[in-house]
């Protein structure tokens, strides 16, 4: 990044960043909140089609072979393919943000609960657990660092794909980038180019570092990285 | 619903979209044309370097950290800024910006898929290898190379179709391509003709990614075609 701040150097106007700083921080915001709802609907209906493929075994290709041509997709596409339903709405967003997390949350979450010892699962059978118990309180745990490590990378996707959708009238830091290609030829244009794309890099990191930590203090126990 | 379906088929029977400069088949042209131009020169620059670095086992941290930070990158950000990068380098709008953005997003995974691939060749097989007197060349291009190739003709096809993705974004700084379809619809409010770029855009893409998958099924040996299970794609 800091070849390209050094490239638009004498395009870079710090002035519009010092008096624009509550903009960028209400972009910012808005940039988390369209990455947060995404990646929560995305892990929920990851969690139901996980159980779904792990209780029966022949619709995981299925269900793979789906979300992968989602996943193929180019992002302008897919957001283009709603807009004649959706309108230019946040529901549009949504709904395209969404579809990117499914097959790297659900790969993962498959992944991860397959990777548990058959061995953890028979002393808790033993033990008496029921499916459930057996799910919730052995299985899910136990495959958690997977599970993370597909998080932090269906979030960090997302944080990338939120600028887009500045093209359907929404984009949280995208906004800037936008505005900024509207500008180009003058140094306010480069500036808020420079901007939506540093702050989203810069948060991308901070979520995914967040996300260490929570993966960190949620499973105690574990001693190896997990694998990503 | 129905209604405007129809008005996307209508909108494809209509030879006025199909001819010409703005037409769909001018437009495929330019897609295809600068797709293949960024995959085939990213392919350079990235994979021998990926080759030899594995080799010698050097930048291990260098590439997960290229990988976690590209993944960070918005492809779209990295267009819309080589736009003033391309001016002042006196390369001008449409294909030079474009291209460079392409090559800057579709290097880095494709040499750390290139990388994890010969790096995750078995140590048991290049001590053999050794053993059997081979030199450091040999082992590399008898031994590393053809059992990574699975992954590497992987990194390739991912690259490609991330490439096709990101080409649509050209429209946004004055190339050609699908993408035109869809920005210009955008611009004037034009759904069937939104609608109607998103077809071709992602039919494209998709297309891509099933006829790479067959070419890399017909040239892979059977007994190493699991080993292309971990490359990493990324959405674009």
């Amino acid at each position: 990044m800091i070849i390209f701040v050094q490239a638009a150097g004498g395009f870079f106007s710090w002035e519009w960043v010092v008096n624009h700083l509550d903009d960028i921080w209400d972009r910012t915001v808005e940039h988390l909140m369209l990455t947060a709802i995404a990646v929560a609907v995305g892990m929920v209906i990851s969690l139901a089609l996980s159980v779904v493929a792990l209780r029966y075994r022949w619709t995981y290709a299925p269900i793979t072979w789906f979300t992968g041509i989602l996943y193929t997709i180019p992002s302008l596409a897919l957001f283009a393919f709603l807009v004649p339903i959706t309108g230019l709405s946040v529901l549009t967003a949504e709904i395209g943000l969404v579809s990117y997390t499914l097959l790297i949350l659900i790969r993962n979450m498959v992944a991860g609960i397959d990777g548990v010892p058959p061995a953890t699962v028979e002393s808790a059978r033993g033990m008496g657990y029921t499916d459930r118990g057996l799910f919730f309180a052995v299985e899910l745990p136990l495959a958690l660092p997977v599970i993370i490590a597909g998080v932090r990378i269906a979030s960090v996707t997302t944080i990338g794909l939120v600028t887009i959708t500045a093209l359907i009238g929404q984009g949280g830091l995208g906004f800037f980038i936008l505005r900024g290609l509207n500008l180009f030829y003058s140094p306010v244009g480069t500036t808020q180019i420079v901007v939506g794309t540093v702050v989203s890099v810069a948060l991308a990191v901070a979520v995914d570092l967040t996300l260490v930590g929570v993966e960190r203090l949620a499973t105690p126990w574990s001693t190896r990285r997990a694998a990503t | 619903m129905i209604e405007f379906l129809g008005d996307v088929v209508a909108w494809f029977g209509n030879s006025a979209n199909w001819l010409g400069t703005a037409g769909i088949l001018n437009r495929l042209r330019e897609h295809v044309q600068i797709t293949v131009a960024a995959t085939a020169v990213s392919t350079i620059i990235a994979i021998p370097p990926a080759v030899w670095l594995a080799h010698r086992r050097i930048g291990g941290t260098f590439v997960v950290a290229v990988v976690n930070i590209g993944r960070a990158i918005p492809s779209f950000a990295i267009v819309v800024l080589f736009l003033p990068i391309s001016i002042r380098l006196g390369l001008g709008i449409g294909f030079w910006p474009t291209f460079l953005a392409l090559l800057f997003l579709a290097v880095p995974p494709m040499f750390t898929n290139a990388y994890t691939g010969v790096a995750g060749v078995d140590p048991d097989l290049v001590e053999a290898s050794r053993g059997m007197g081979m030199t450091d060349w040999e082992v590399l291009a008898k031994v590393e190379t053809p059992m990574a190739s699975p992954v590497i003709l992987a990194a390739v096809r991912v690259a490609a179709v991330q490439v096709v993705a990101t080409a649509t974004l050209g429209a946004l700084v004055g190339w050609g391509g699908l993408g035109r379809f869809i920005v210009d619809g955008f611009a004037v409010r034009d759904n069937v003709v939104v609608f109607a770029g998103a077809f071709l855009v992602a039919a494209l893409a998709i297309v891509t990614e099933v006829a790479l998958s067959a070419v890399e099924r017909r040239v892979v040996p059977a007994a190493l075609r699991s080993r292309s299970e971990g490359v990493e794609s990324v959405v674009a």
